[in-house]
C-alpha cells in the first residue's frame, strides 16, 4: 500500500539509497526520466542497475554521471542515434561491473523474483560467452530429462522498480497499459516508486477495460506526479520520443566535456530538464 | 542483368533499375517462403519489409510480427512473449546480425578485444543468446561485408552457430546475407556455402573481403548472380510494402523505397 502521494520527484529520489538494486524498463516502455534526472542530482552512487531487458538514454546518463557500479543488461543503445557513448567509455575504462545478459534471461530472473523462487531455468545460452562470463548462473542437468543441460538463473529482486505510468488513482493503482514488463518489474521488486502523467478520480480497478493494464497499489510504495515524466523518451499511449533531443544528446555526449555540459544544461538546470 | 545495386543513402532511380535494399527485400522474402510465422526485431527495416513481402506472396497465410511497430505486431504480454513463442517452437524465422560473424556461424554483438574492458564496445547481445538456439531459420543480415565484420573467429560469442548434440537446439543460422552476396549455412559441416553474388560483385571480391573459409554451392562453372526483383515485384515493394513498413520505419519507406504522401 502506498505511503501516499509525494508531489515532489526529488523526495521520491531521496528514497533510493546508494548501492540500491534498481530496475528500469527499456526505452519504449515509459522510463521515469524526470526521476532519473532527480537521482543524478541527488548524486546517488553505487547503483546495481537492472535493465529490463535493455537500456538507453537513462542508463547512459546514470553511467556517465558515475551513479552505477554494476550493470545487468542485454544491451545499451541509443537505437537509431547510435551507440551509447557514456556506456562505451565506462566499459573501456573498466569502470563498470558488467553482467551482460540476454533479453529473456532478464525476464526469467524477474519471473523467479515475482514467484518467490530461487531461480528460473532458461533454454539457449549454453556455449555462449554471455553464459561463460556469468559466474552467478549455473548449469544443471534437467532433472526430468536425460543428459539435457540447462542454465539456471538466480532470481532478480530489485530493491526498487522505478516506473513512469500513464496515470494513478488516489489509492496508488497505476495504469501502464500493455507494457507488461513494467508489471513484471513491479511484481519482482521489493518496492515500486512511480511517477505518473496524471492523477485520476475513482479506482482504476473498477474499469474492466483498464484493469488488465493496472499495477495494483499493493506493489507501489510512493507516487509523484510528473507530467511529461518520460520525456525526452516516449510514453506508450502518451507521446513520441523526441528524436531531436536524442540526436543532440548523442552529439554532446561524445566526449566527457560535452557530457558534463549536457548534465549542466538538462539535468542540473531543472528548468531546461522540464522542457 | 542490368541493375547495379546502389549504396544505401543514394538517390532512388539514379544509375540503377533498383536499389540494393530492394534486391535484398526480394531475396529475403524468398528465403522466408514456407515459414508459418516470422518475427522481425527492432531496427530492421529491410528484414521487416521482406517479411511483409513474404506474407503478401503467401496469400496472407503467413503470420508476421515486426517488433517496434504498433500495428504490425500482436503481442499483449509484453517483451517476454516473443521469447516464449520461440521456445515453444511457434516462431519459424527470425533475423540476427553481428558486429562480427565468423565462419562457424558464431555471432558477436558485444565488442572487440578482451572482455569485459573491451576497446570497442557495442550494444550487447539482445535476445541472440536465446533465439539463435530456438528459431529454425535464423537469417543473419549484415550490410557491411569486410574482413572487419566477417572474421575467422569472433572475439566474443554472443551466440554460437552450432552446439554439441546434447544441447537443446531447434534452430540456428540458415543463411547469411551481406551487401555482396548470399551464403547458406551448412549445419552438418558447420560452414557457410556461397550461393550467389549480388549483381556487380564477384567471387574474388567476396574472398578478398571475407576473413573465413567457405564452400561454393557448385564446384565448377560461373557462380550464380543473385536475381533482382522483376518489375511487378518492384512495384509491390515500392507500393504496398513501402506503405506498410512506414508504420515503424517512415524514413526508410520514404527515402529508400520512395514512398510518397503524408508521413506520420
Amino acid at each position: 500500500m502506498t505511503d501516499g502521494f509525494i508531489n515532489d520527484v526529488e523526495a521520491l529520489a531521496a528514497r533510493v539509497p546508494d548501492g540500491a538494486k534498481v530496475a528500469l524498463v527499456k526505452t519504449t516502455g515509459g522510463v521515469p526520466m524526470t526521476l532519473v534526472r532527480a537521482l543524478i542530482r541527488r548524486n546517488v552512487r553505487g547503483l546495481h542497475l537492472v535493465c529490463v531487458p535493455t537500456g538507453g538514454l537513462a542508463v547512459d546518463l546514470l553511467i556517465g554521471a558515475g551513479c552505477v557500479e554494476t550493470l545487468e543488461t542485454s544491451a545499451v543503445t541509443l537505437d537509431e542515434f547510435g551507440q551509447a557513448p557514456a556506456f562505451g567509455r565506462a566499459v573501456r575504462a573498466g569502470r563498470l561491473r558488467l553482467r551482460d545478459a540476454t533479453c529473456p534471461a532478464v525476464y526469467a530472473g524477474l519471473q523467479a523474483g515475482e514467484k518467490g523462487l530461487p531461480f528460473m531455468p532458461l533454454r539457449g545460452l549454453l556455449g555462449s560467452d554471455v553464459a561463460a562470463n556469468r559466474a552467478d548462473w549455473e548449469v544443471i542437468d534437467n532433472p526430468f530429462g536425460d543428459n539435457d543441460p540447462i542454465v539456471c538463473l538466480p532470481a532478480i529482486v530489485p530493491d526498487f522498480s522505478l516506473v513512469h505510468a500513464r496515470s494513478a488513482d488516489r489509492t496508488g493503482n497505476l495504469y501502464i497499459g500493455d507494457t507488461r514488463e513494467v508489471l513484471l518489474m513491479a511484481h519482482a521488486a521489493r518496492e515500486t516508486l512511480a511517477t505518473v502523467e496524471k492523477i485520476v478520480d475513482g479506482n482504476l480497478l473498477d474499469d474492466d477495460a483498464l484493469r488488465a493494464g493496472v499495477i495494483p497499489s499493493v506493489y507501489v510504495s510512493a507516487v509523484a506526479k510528473a507530467k511529461g515524466g518520460a520525456r525526452p523518451l516516449g510514453l506508450p499511449g502518451g507521446y513520441e520520443v523526441d528524436g531531436k533531443h536524442l540526436a543532440l544528446y548523442a552529439d554532446m555526449a561524445r566526449d566527457d566535456a560535452g557530457f558534463t555540459e549536457y548534465l549542466d544544461t538538462f539535468v542540473f538546470d531543472r528548468k531546461a530538464a522540464a522542457e | 542483368m542490368s541493375a547495379v545495386a546502389s549504396v544505401p543513402g543514394s538517390v532512388p532511380g539514379t544509375n540503377s533499375d533498383y536499389r540494393l535494399e530492394e534486391l535484398l527485400i526480394d531475396l529475403i522474402a524468398g528465403l522466408l517462403e514456407g515459414s508459418r510465422r516470422v518475427a522481425v526485431g527492432v531496427s530492421s527495416p529491410i528484414p521487416g519489409s521482406a517479411a511483409l513481402l513474404a506474407r503478401h506472396l503467401s496469400g496472407g497465410g503467413m503470420w508476421v510480427s515486426v517488433l517496434g511497430s504498433r500495428h504490425l505486431q500482436s503481442f499483449t504480454d509484453g517483451g517476454v512473449e516473443i521469447f516464449d513463442l520461440a521456445a515453444q517452437g511457434r516462431i519459424d524465422a527470425f533475423f540476427l546480425s553481428g558486429g562480427q560473424i565468423d565462419g562457424s556461424g558464431n555471432i558477436n554483438l558485444v565488442g572487440i578485444g578482451d572482455y569485459p574492458a573491451q576497446k570497442v564496445r557495442w550494444s550487447g547481445s539482445f535476445g541472440s543468446a536465446y533465439l539463435y538456439y530456438l528459431v529454425p531459420r535464423v537469417i543473419l543480415f549484415r550490410l557491411e561485408h569486410t574482413r572487419r565484420t566477417m572474421v575467422d573467429q569472433v572475439d566474443f560469442i554472443s551466440a554460437p552457430g552450432t552446439s554439441p548434440d546434447n544441447v537443446y537446439r531447434q534452430g540456428g543460422p540458415y543463411a547469411l546475407i551481406t551487401d555482396r552476396c548470399l551464403f547458406a549455412f551448412d549445419r552438418v559441416h558447420q560452414r557457410f556455402r556461397l550461393e550467389s553474388v549480388h549483381p556487380g560483385h564477384t567471387l574474388e571480391e567476396v574472398r578478398d573481403n571475407t576473413g573465413f573459409d567457405f564452400d561454393l554451392a557448385q564446384d565448377s562453372g560461373p557462380l550464380p548472380t543473385t536475381p533482382g526483383p522483376d518489375a511487378s515485384r518492384l512495384a509491390l515493394i515500392r507500393g504496398e510494402i513501402a506503405a506498410a513498413i512506414a508504420d515503424p520505419y517512415p524514413k526508410f519507406a520514404a527515402e529508400v523505397l520512395g514512398l510518397k504522401g503524408n508521413l506520420t
